[in-house]
C-alpha cells in the first residue's frame, strides 16, 4: 500500500513539460532529471514533491515522446505513484519498465483534490480517500506487468529471469 | 476476418491473434538514435545480456548533431561506440544520414509486413509502407534487443477514409491536423489508425509518411497504410528484403471515419496542442521564426512545396526562415533541382540534415515570447525553446507563405 498526499494536474500533461528536451543531452542523470522535472508546467513542483508524493491527473497523462527520462524524472524527484483517468501508451510502458507504479482510475480527477491524502492498493486496484470517505477502483495491471513492477523494473526483472534460466541449464 | 496489423502480429508471434490479446512478436528492425543509444546500452549491460541480432539494428545520429556541446558529444560518442561494439546492420554517421524516420524508409530498411521498434515516438512513420512500427522506451529496447522479441497488446484498428482529392496547396499535414482535432489527442489511444480511400491513394510516399507519423499525436499506437503501386515503386531499388504485403479484411475495423478532402483547406494547430486547429485564414498572428524541416516537413516534396511559394521572392524582414533537409539524399536532390539556391535567394538559413529546432534543443531555439510556425509535428509548451514561446504547426506551403508575409498566412492568398 502506498499512502501519501496528492499533487494534482489536468489533462494531457505531455512529456515535454515533464522533462523538456533541453535536458535530454544529460542522458539519464538522476540529479538533472529530478532537478528539472515538471518545471515548464509547475515551477513549484520541486518544493511540492518534498511533502507530497502522489500525482493525480486527468486524461492522457504522459502524452508525446518516447523519452524514458519522463517517468525517470518523476521517480527520481520522489513520486511514488501516478493515478490518472488515462495514460498515453508509451509513457505507461516506460513507467512500469523503470519501476514507477501507476494506475488508471476512472473518476479520480473528479473526486480527489490537490493536497488530499490517498491510499493506493495497487495489487487490488483500489484507491481510498479517507477524508472523503470515498473508494475508487482502478484498472489492475496484468500479472506479468505487476511482476515487473515488483521486481523494481524491467532491468532487474530480466536480469533475474535470464539468470534463473542460466542456472536451470547448468543445474 | 482480420486487420492487417493482426495478420502481421500473427505472423510475427507464430499464432493466430486478434485485438486485445497479448503476444510476443519477433522484431524485424530495431532503430536507435543518439539521445537514447547510451540508455539502451546501459540497460543492456545492467541486464547482463547481449544484442542477439545486431544485423537487424539501425543506429542513426540525428537529434543533437553535429554535437552542440560536450554532453551531446558524449551521447553521440556512446552511440558510435555501441555500433562499433556490435557492428550493427546499419549506422548513419553525422552528415551521411539524416532524421531517423526519413532514413528508415528512404534507405529501404523497412518493407511491408515488418515489425519495427524504435526508441522514438514517431517510429510509426514507417507504417506508411505497410509495416507495424511502434515507438518504445530505452529499457524496453534493451529487453527487445536481448530477446529478439517484445510483448505487444494487439491493438484494434480504426479506419480513416479520405474521400475526394487534395486541392492545390492542401497537404497531408492539413488532413492529419483535421483528423487529430476531430478525434482528440487521445482519440486513438492504444489503437491503430489505418488510412485508405481515394484521397490517400492519390498521395506520394513523402506525404503518406506525414499521416502515419502524426497518428501518434492522436495517441495511436501506430499508423498504417496498406501497400499499393505507389508503395511498390518507392520500394523498388531500395527494399533490402522481400516485402510481405498485408491487407485488412473488409469489416475488420473497430470503427470507420470519413473525411472529405475536397473541402479541406490549409490548417494550423495553435499552441500548445496539435488538436487545437483552425483554418490558416482565420489566424491573425505575427511570427519571428519559420521552420521547414523535421520528420513531417523535411522531405523533397516539402522543399518543393516551399519553393513553389517562395521562388523569386524575399521573406519578411521580421522572420528567420530555417530550412533543414531531412536527409543527405533530400539535400543533394534539392541542390540538383536548384531548390536550395532558390531558398537561399529568398533569405533562408539552411541547416545540416538533423532534427534541428523541432525539439527545442539545437539549431533555432526560441526565446521568451517568440512565435514560430513550423512544419514539424508537436507544439507542446516549450517544445522549441523557452516555455513562454509559441509554436504553430502547418504544412510547408503555409509555413512558406507565412515566412513571406511575416504573419500566419493561408498559402492561397500569396499565389493568386
Ligand atoms: S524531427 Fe522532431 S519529431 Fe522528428 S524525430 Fe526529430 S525531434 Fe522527433
Amino acid at each position: 500500500m502506498i499512502r501519501g498526499r496528492v499533487i494534482k494536474y489536468g489533462d494531457d500533461v505531455d512529456t515535454d513539460v515533464i522533462i523538456p528536451a533541453r535536458y535530454l543531452k544529460h542522458g539519464s542523470d538522476p540529479k538533472v532529471l529530478s532537478e528539472h522535472a515538471m518545471e515548464d508546467l509547475d515551477p513549484e513542483f520541486k518544493e511540492k514533491v518534498k511533502k507530497r508524493n502522489i500525482i493525480v491527473a486527468g486524461k492522457n497523462f504522459g502524452y508525446g515522446s518516447s523519452r524514458e527520462q519522463a517517468p525517470l524524472a518523476l521517480k527520481y524527484a520522489g513520486v511514488k505513484v501516478i493515478l490518472a483517468e488515462s495514460f498515453a501508451r508509451i509513457f505507461f510502458r516506460n513507467a512500469i519498465n523503470i519501476g514507477l507504479p501507476l494506475m488508471e482510475v476512472k473518476g479520480v480527477s473528479k473526486i480527489v483534490d490537490d493536497g488530499d491524502v490517498v491510499e493506493v492498493h495497487l495489487e487490488e486496484g483500489r484507491v481510498r480517500i479517507p477524508s472523503k470517505g470515498a473508494e475508487l477502483s482502478g484498472t489492475k495491471l496484468p500479472e506479468f506487468l505487476m511482476e515487473i513492477l515488483k521486481a523494481g523494473g524491467l532491468v532487474p526483472y530480466l536480469r533475474r529471469r535470464l539468470h534463473a534460466e542460466n542456472s536451470d541449464n547448468s543445474g | 476476418m482480420s486487420t492487417a496489423v493482426e495478420k502481421i502480429l500473427s505472423r510475427a508471434s507464430g499464432k493466430e491473434v486478434t485485438a486485445g490479446e497479448i503476444v510476443e512478436a519477433e522484431i524485424d528492425v530495431f532503430m536507435i538514435h543518439d539521445p537514447m543509444g547510451a540508455l539502451v546500452e546501459d540497460a543492456l549491460n545492467e541486464i547482463g545480456a547481449e544484442v542477439i541480432y545486431p544485423e537487424k539494428v539501425v543506429a542513426i545520429q540525428d537529434h543533437f548533431i553535429p554535437a552542440k556541446d560536450i554532453e551531446s558529444a558524449i551521447l553521440s560518442m556512446r552511440l558510435r561506440q555501441f555500433h562499433r561494439r556490435y557492428n550493427f546492420g546499419a549506422y548513419y554517421e553525422v552528415g551521411k544520414g539524416g532524421i531517423c524516420h526519413v532514413i528508415l524508409p528512404e534507405e529501404g530498411h523497412v518493407v511491408p509486413g515488418d515489425v519495427v521498434v524504435g526508441t522514438d515516438s514517431h517510429t510509426p512513420t514507417s507504417g506508411a509502407l505497410g509495416a507495424f512500427a511502434v515507438g518504445i522506451g530505452a529499457t524496453e529496447m534493451a529487453a527487445a534487443m536481448a530477446l529478439g522479441k517484445l510483448w505487444f497488446k494487439v491493438p484494434p484498428t480504426v479506419l480513416i477514409r479520405g474521400e475526394g482529392r487534395f486541392k492545390e496547396y492542401v497537404h497531408a499535414k492539413d488532413l492529419i491536423l483535421k483528423v487529430i482535432s476531430t478525434i482528440g489527442t487521445d482519440g486513438a489511444n492504444y489503437k491503430v489508425l489505418e488510412f485508405d480511400g481515394p484521397a490517400i491513394r492519390q498521395l506520394e510516399m513523402d506525404e503518406r509518411f506525414v499521416l502515419t507519423n502524426m497518428s501518434v499525436e492522436a495517441g495511436a499506437k501506430t499508423g498504417f497504410i496498406s501497400p499499393d503501386d505507389v508503395t511498390m515503386n518507392y520500394l523498388s531499388n531500395r527494399a533490402r528484403r522481400p516485402p510481405r504485403p498485408t491487407y485488412s479484411d473488409k469489416g475488420s475495423f473497430e470503427e470507420e471515419l470519413q473525411f472529405d478532402v475536397n473541402s479541406l483547406e490549409p490548417l494550423v494547430a495553435l499552441p500548445h496542442s496539435p488538436a487545437n486547429v483552425k483554418p490558416a485564414s482565420e489566424i491573425d498572428e505575427e511570427i519571428d521564426q519559420a521552420f521547414i524541416g523535421s520528420c513531417t516537413g523535411g522531405r523533397l516534396n516539402d522543399l518543393k512545396a516551399a519553393v513553389k511559394i517562395l521562388r523569386g521572392r524575399k521573406i519578411s524582414e521580421r522572420v528567420r526562415l530555417i530550412v533543414i533537409p531531412g536527409s543527405r539524399k533530400v539535400y543533394r536532390e534539392a541542390l540538383k533541382m536548384g531548390l536550395i539556391d532558390s531558398l537561399l535567394e529568398s533569405g533562408a538559413a539552411i541547416g545540416p540534415p538533423s532534427c534541428g529546432p523541432c525539439l527545442g534543443a539545437h539549431l533555432g531555439v526560441l526565446g521568451p515570447g517568440e512565435v514560430a510556425i513550423s512544419s514539424s509535428n508537436r507544439n507542446f509548451r516549450g517544445r522549441m525553446g523557452h516555455p513562454d514561446s509559441k509554436v504553430y504547426l502547418a504544412s510547408p506551403s503555409t509555413v512558406a507563405a507565412s515566412a513571406l508575409v511575416g504573419r500566419i498566412t493561408d498559402p492561397r492568398e500569396v499565389v493568386s
